[in-house]
């Protein structure tokens, strides 16, 4: 999965716990506290010496090229204004966690010398419909910027090759801008993002000649039936990655198996599901020198013509024996799961979260997966193809079990059964993300001693309040020996019922916790107090639906301005709560969508335990992050900026 | 605040529900419960059977299988609304019959059967001898139906006539448009080979 793969590189996640100034989240663009104090002293005048200060600024610049961690060039910039100036020029790799947070303005203002850039938008709860359409975060006027539009300066950051987004708005006219502004680029790559369309898509094949990778992740296009695969150059590209299995629409195959052909270097290839497997097949004879594949439907489509013999799908999968990454099987048809055996001995990374597959089907291919490290299913494979996987894949890394079918209250095939069972088979566990019907505290505390190694620890039981299913007890202990247990955890996911006693666990032993999402949970006001005073390197906090308010939200005034963003949504913060903050933290935007109209018609009574509130004064949606340019000028109508 | 379900089982309102469908094919629903077919399409109405027999609601005989106010929380559970909508197509599809126009030879007027509610060719062969009251026979690829009454045959999807039983189950359901029942002598032709 190499985006993923790039995404966790991209993200805070993988960063070290930034310093608690305020400013150096942002990349240290406050300036430095102590003036630049080098100065050579005097000498002899027989030759002009070159400015001490210049020579500094050369022999750093060289040095610093070296550094490449942000928190490291963040920490240097900081030294002195020479340092900052030598660390400004050198700074090749821009990474915007929020796009809010600082304006494109500034960071090319500062910033003289980048190649790439990647840059963050929407909070990660707008996934679930829970920010209305059109709330913000368009790459626009970082494009115009970086192309030096509004200057009318000759392209800013001319030799930009890569660009990453993340829940951004894109559209079709800034991919033309991208594709116009920077000759040299190689690189895009847009995660969860949306707005342009396939018109969007054939500007940049036909104009970004040096383009290497178009990566497109779960984003949604707009539709429109344009023969983007066409545009690419017909005599040959130098594409290395081409990852389109979210683009619904149909695609040109005949274009599609050339552009295979004329492309060398491909390595990654992910189709749609429009793709058949008959049609897989001519691609991957075609290439049997992939790393990473997307398969497609892997289904039939349209029938063979009569009298056609099936291909040896057998015999193409065993010809590719690079790959190490298998995805897609959007509409499988397990007839064809037998063609993908040969190549399971050398998969790293398998994702099968779109294909129905039984415990069966799971078995009749995942005992040859010895070296698997990643694997996202759906539950269709129940606990028992939960347990074949603890059998087989001593190495595994990271997990994603979803459901099949996301409705509480109904019967879900894996359960604490599984958990354990990859608890018990899966000793090198980092990171799992688990949808469930029905828990216990016994599995999750089993699986805290178990998997000692666990960064990322995300729980979903999908009744809201659920308790410990054979017990009855809140699932209080199980989260709480997570914390304690997983000395390395530094992402949290909660979910069942819970009380402030959960909240107390992370907030004693959840140092290192960054991003933590919590759902229905928490008794009152003291959950929130525990987890804002407790946990220092809290970066991202997402709440929803439980029953925090003002009292909470005020006990974390120390802490916000080192936090990315704070998100509360259905909760019993108070406008009048929320404007304090705003007042008390001027670097801090506070964002408020109230109840009313927050794009989905909920209103307030949907939420059943308020007694004897004025809930005309409670906050439908809080979303607060630290910004150095104050708030932002297109907040559309829906959004209070207090 | 979750109820504790409980099971319906000594109501047996499968036995007084009034359903449309050939005796029979109950088959279906509870071997999609075990979760181990082929086919995708069973697994989504697995959970939607459970749903319907364990759900509380099913003591007021209603057969609606979402629970009142419980399945419309916006955004929970947290999947992504790109994967929930990949995962409902299948759904809607598994949940959608597939109905395609039966024609016998000689019959003055049509009947429809919805071809997902089979699992394969005997299935459906089964089900087209009991509806029009016939027999068809072995089918044997060589010879097609030879030395049946009538012979099963299908328009595809080119508007071509074949023999059902020619190609695999999948590819039959994805590209039969509506079937015919020929007489036996009329369909020798078809069988001869391609």
């Amino acid at each position: 999965m190499s985006s993923e793969d790039r995404s966790s590189e991209m993200s805070e996640d993988e960063e070290r716990p930034p310093s608690s100034d305020p400013a150096a989240g942002v990349g240290g663009v406050k300036p430095p506290r102590s003036p630049s104090t080098v100065h050579g002293g005097d000498l002899p005048c027989s030759y002009i010496s070159p400015n001490p200060d210049q020579v500094l600024e050369n022999v750093l610049e060289n040095v610093l090229c070296f550094l490449t961690s942000r928190r490291d060039r963040n920490a240097a910039s900081l030294v002195c204004r020479s340092w900052y100036r030598a660390e400004a020029l050198t700074r090749s790799d821009l990474f915007i966690g929020n796009c809010y947070a600082v304006s494109p303005g500034r960071v090319i203002n500062r910033f003289k010398r980048v190649n790439s850039v990647a840059i963050k938008g929407k909070p990660r709860f707008a996934d679930f419909s829970l920010l209305p359409a059109d709330w913000g975060a368009n790459f626009t006027p970082w494009v115009n910027s970086m192309a030096g539009a509004y200057r009318g300066l000759d392209k800013v950051y001319r030799g930009l090759e890569k660009v990453y987004l993340k829940r951004m708005s894109v559209a079709d006219e800034d991919l033309a801008v991208l594709a116009h502004s920077f000759p040299n680029f190689k690189e895009l790559v847009l995660v969860c993002c949306d707005g342009f369309g396939t018109n969007g898509l054939a500007i940049v094949a036909s104009e970004c000649r040096k383009i290497r990778v178009l990566d497109l992740i779960e984003s949604e296009l707009v539709e429109d039936e344009v023969d983007w695969i066409s545009c690419f150059p017909q005599n040959g590209t130098c594409l290395e990655s081409l990852i389109f299995d979210c683009v619904d629409s149909p695609i040109n195959f005949e274009a599609l198996e050339r552009l295979v052909v004329k492309s060398p270097s491909l390595k990654k290839l992910r189709l749609n599901r429009q793709v058949t497997i008959v049609q897989l097949y001519r691609l991957i004879v075609r290439a049997p020198q992939l790393t990473h594949l997307g398969t497609g439907s892997f289904g039939p489509g349209e029938i063979v013509a009569q009298g056609e013999q099936e291909p040896d799908y057998v015999s193409a999968f065993a010809a590719c024996k690079s790959l190490v990454c298998l995805s897609g099987f959007r509409e499988i048809n397990a007839h064809y799961l037998p063609a993908i055996v040969p190549v399971c001995a050398n998969l790293t990374s398998l994702n099968l979260s779109y294909a129905t597959i039984s415990t069966e089907q799971l078995k009749s291919f995942i005992y040859h997966c010895h070296k698997l490290q990643t694997l996202w299913v759906l539950d269709s494979v129940c606990d028992e193809g939960l347990q074949a996987v603890a059998a087989t894949c001593k190495d595994l890394h990271e997990l994603r079990v979803f459901p099949i079918d996301p409705r509480e209250d109904v019967e879900g095939p894996v359960s604490e059964v599984g958990l354990l069972a990859i608890s018990e088979g899966c000793r090198k566990l980092q990171s799992i993300l688990y949808f469930c019907q029905r828990m216990t505290n016994a599995a999750v505390v089993a699986m805290s001693k178990n998997c000692p190694d666990l960064v990322v620890f995300r729980l979903c039981i999908m009744g809201r309040h659920r308790p410990d299913h054979l017990t009855g007890e809140p699932m209080d202990e199980g989260f709480g020996a997570i914390v304690k247990n997983c000395k390395k955890l530094t992402r949290l996911a909660v979910s069942g019922l819970l009380t402030d006693k959960a909240f107390s666990y992370i907030g004693q032993y959840g140092k290192l916790v960054r991003t933590l999402s919590v759902a229905f949970a928490g008794d009152g006001d003291m959950s929130l107090k525990y987890l804002v005073e407790g946990c220092p390197n809290l970066q991202k906090l997402e709440i929803r639906d439980s029953p925090f308010g003002d009292l909470g939200l005020l006990a974390g005034l120390h802490h916000y301005y080192n936090m990315r963003f704070l998100w509360m949504s259905s909760c019993r913060v108070t406008r009048a709560g929320c404007s304090r903050i705003a007042r008390q933290l001027p670097r801090l935007v506070v964002e408020v969508i109230s109840s009313d109209d927050d794009g989905e018609g909920r209103d307030i009574g949907d939420y059943d335990d308020i007694e004897g509130r004025d809930v005309g004064d409670l906050v439908g949606t809080l979303y607060m992050y630290r910004s150095l340019d104050g708030p932002r000028a297109d907040a559309p109508r829906f959004v209070n900026i207090l | 605040m979750e109820s504790i379900v409980a099971h319906e089982n000594d109501l047996n309102l499968k036995a007084t529900e009034l359903r449309l469908g050939l005796p029979g094919t109950d088959e279906s629903e509870k071997e999609s419960a075990s979760c181990t077919k082929n086919n995708k399409r069973s697994l989504p109405e697995c959970a939607e059977e459970s749903a319907k027999n364990d759900d509380l609601d099913a003591q007021h005989g209603d057969c609606e299988a979402a629970p009142a106010a419980k399945a419309q929380i916006v955004g929970w559970p947290p999947v992504r609304s790109y994967r929930k909508n990949s995962l409902q197509q299948k759904k809607a599809e598994a949940e959608t019959g597939f109905y395609v126009k039966v024609s016998m030879d000689g019959a003055p007027y049509l009947r429809k059967i919805d071809l997902k509610v089979y699992k394969g060719y005997p299935e459906l062969l089964k089900a087209l001898e009991y509806m029009f009251k016939l027999t068809i026979g072995e089918y044997s690829e060589r010879e097609g139906y030879r030395g049946s009454e009538y012979a099963p045959a299908y328009e595809d999807k080119d508007g071509d006539l074949m023999l059902v039983g020619d190609v695999p189950w999948e590819m039959f359901m994805s590209s039969c448009k509506k079937l015919r029942i020929m007489k036996g002598s009329e369909a020798r032709g078809l069988g001869c080979g391609v």
